[in-house]
């Protein structure tokens, strides 16, 4: 369902989610896509990137214009198509939430597809809720660094009580596509939560992609999981053996150089932390089955 | 004849019920709320026809509706004041995506401070959104005016706002002449546009393009705007076939010997109306639509008539330059072998209009004639 000759830098992690997503559920697909890498990656008109229709939309409007095509497409009679919305960390913690959570709320019939590259990539690598404590970004350039977490969207989405919620990332396409299959299945609002490598904004080879989404896996930093109803949690890839010190997927990334070893310490339990809740949840669940 | 007491703003309900919708998405603001709650009666009861979507904002609420509009169904949202505001990204970018809309706007102040008057401000301030605008001055004529609108938004493939003054119109009760349902299906008919997102065909709709490619965009959208006000009246002249009534771009009361006209636009259109007989040679123009500018039929009746002088009434201040009609009308006449003097009354804060007022404007020694404008607090 992806062209060739489409606009994404080399290694463009947000370029091989939309390919593993579009192969997965189309061809009978419609994607809604908001202000993003991917409104560059799409081409220019008449040109597409994409064997599916793209409706591009504002900013803060996805998950709305979502609904409204859903709608829509179903007034039509077009039960059948799959509505996918696309958006990066942006349009999804930030600028698009209010929308999101509408939407989510509503529990609009639609999958909403969160492609992270943990910045405002598109504009030139600017800090967003969803840069990782300690990065730095042109909007926190050295000696400044992103203070304050990532937001936990994937709890705030599972607050909301929808039907389906997962993380994925682009070095476990098998998992990615599960995931992708199931939700389509699903009737209700659906999530995804893809953690996309983004080499000219992490400062990283292109080259290094897969690496870094493996090893954001095997450190517990992106744990793969999914979320059913809000309350049933699910690794669905558990890192064999013991946990890679998180040191081993800063190291190599630009945005993280020059951070002290004491902020490294405090990333670390910050995702000892997290990964260590994640666990509680997800026992929980199997106590509860 | 069906004749019913209803509030404007259950008249604007009332006529999208008649037209027959796929989807409303709206989101309560005083003073719009009837319309909302009304469209929602009529889903409750099974009558709407189409979904209504309570969404979590103004913004959201055409959002849905572009989503909805680009599949190819019929959409219709309804607003005020704040809440037109926050829309105001959607709205350009509703009108660049060519996509037809309905959207009902009650006319109320935007603060700061909080004020629920009908400044009609809010409408007038997207005047470059590429929107077509119509003023109504009654409950029978937004009900036919927004029945209209759906045939003039899908015809040129643009979204058409329908105006109205707070409270003097949205909550003002009259008896309306409701048009018979299935009389109504039939004359408005269904869509007749192409859905822009179709399943089987890949496109890339409304992607990222160079200036060159949206200069021709832009140039069509003008260029079709400007149709409007021959599509208009070519609807208005089949809707008076259907329904034995008819609205013009302007109306226009002309007694003999008029050589000043008055010229106001929604509730205090009305009001000119009424007082006309207390003035001498003195005539009126409602202006219906505000965008695209009647120009040409403004200009032919001033040059028909030899109209000396135009006393337009403003509800509303552009700061720093003043009354926005005002200003419109001076560009419009500009150019003219004899243009009128163009006059304003500035009720900026949505203030009441009334009969004395406009005949103190006009007849005491320090009237209109000696000054460029007036403000409407110094007539009272």
């Amino acid at each position: 369902m992806l062209n060739p000759g489409h606009n994404a830098c080399p290694g463009c992690g947000a370029a091989l989610a939309v390919r593993y997503l579009t192969r997965a559920l189309g061809p009978n697909l419609a994607i809604v896509l908001t202000a993003s890498c991917w409104s560059i990656i799409s081409g220019m008109p008449p040109l597409t990137a994409l064997k599916c229709p793209i409706l591009h939309c504002p900013f803060p409007s996805a998950g709305s214009v979502g609904s409204g095509l859903r709608r829509g497409l179903n007034a039509k009679g077009q039960h059948n198509t799959t509505v996918v919305v696309l958006a990066g960390d942006g349009g999804t913690f930030d600028i698009g939430l209010q929308a999101l959570s509408g939407a989510a709320q509503r529990n609009e019939d639609y999958l909403f597809v969160c492609y992270d590259n943990e910045a405002y990539m598109n504009t030139g690598m600017q800090t967003s809720s969803a840069t990782p404590f300690g990065a730095r970004t042109n909007t926190a350039p050295y000696p400044l660094f992103k203070e304050g977490q990532k937001k936990d969207i994937m709890q705030i989405m599972a607050a909301h009580g929808i039907p389906y919620a997962a993380t994925a990332t682009v070095a476990f396409p098998d998992d990615m596509e599960r995931k992708l299959k199931k939700a389509q299945e699903i009737r209700g609002f659906r999530f995804m939560h893809i953690l996309s490598p983004c080499p000219p904004g992490w400062g990283t080879d292109s080259s290094d992609t897969i690496h870094l989404s493996r090893l954001a896996v095997n450190t517990g930093f992106f744990p793969l999981y999914e979320i059913v109803n809000g309350v049933s949690w699910k690794m669905t890839c558990q890192p064999e053996g013991k946990r890679t010190p998180l040191k081993e997927y800063l190291q190599n990334q630009r945005r993280f150089k020059q951070m002290e070893d004491l902020r490294i310490e405090a990333l670390q339990e910050e995702v000892d932390h997290d990964w260590e809740a994640l666990q509680e949840k997800i026992e929980a669940t199997k106590c509860s089955d | 004849m069906a004749y019913e007491l209803m509030s404007g703003s259950q008249a604007a309900a009332v006529a999208v019920q008649r037209v027959g919708v796929d989807l409303v998405a709206a989101y309560p603001i005083t003073p719009q709320t009837a319309i909302v709650e009304t469209l929602a009666n009529f889903e409750g009861k099974g009558e709407l026809g189409g979904e209504f979507v309570s969404v979590e904002s103004e913004y959201a609420a055409l959002a849905c509706c572009y989503g909805a509009a680009a599949a190819g169904a019929r959409v219709f949202t309804a607003t005020a004041s704040h809440g037109l505001a926050y829309m105001h990204e959607m709205i350009h970018w509703c009108s660049g995506a060519r996509v037809p809309i309905v959207m009902v706007n009650v006319n109320r102040t935007i603060g700061a401070p909080w004020s629920l008057d009908p400044d009609q401000g809010d409408s007038l301030s997207q005047r470059d959104t590429g929107w077509m605008q119509i003023y109504c001055s009654g409950a029978q004529e937004v009900l036919d005016t927004v029945m209209q609108a759906f045939l003039l938004s899908e015809e040129l493939l643009l979204p058409c706002m329908v105006v109205f003054d707070g409270f003097y119109i949205s909550h003002t009760y009259e008896a309306v002449d409701v048009p018979d349902l299935e009389k109504t299906r039939k004359f408005i008919g269904p869509p007749p546009f192409t859905a822009q997102v179709q399943p089987e065909k890949p496109a890339n709709i409304h992607a990222l393009i160079t200036g060159d490619m949206q200069a021709d965009l832009v140039r069509n959208r003008h260029e079709t705007m400007l149709r409007a006000p021959a599509v208009f009246k070519e609807i208005n002249h089949r809707f008076a076939e259907t329904f034995g009534r008819s609205y013009g771009v302007i109306d226009s009361v002309m007694p003999p010997g008029t050589k000043k006209v008055i010229l106001a636009a929604g509730a205090t259109a009305e009001t000119v109306r009424w007082t006309l007989p207390e003035l001498e040679q003195t005539g009126m123009v409602q202006l219906r639509m505000f965008r695209p500018f009647p120009r040409e039929d403004l200009c032919n009746l001033f040059e028909a008539h030899d109209i000396e002088q135009v006393v337009v009434i403003d509800r509303n201040c552009s700061t720093g330059m003043g009354g926005i009609l005002a200003q419109e009308l001076q560009a419009a006449v500009y150019g003219m072998e004899k243009p009128p003097a163009v006059k304003d009354i500035i009720l900026a804060g949505g203030i009441d209009l009334t009969p004395e007022m406009l005949v103190k404007a006009l007849t005491e020694t320090a009237s209109l004639d000696k000054v460029e404008q007036k403000w409407g607090v110094d007539l009272r």
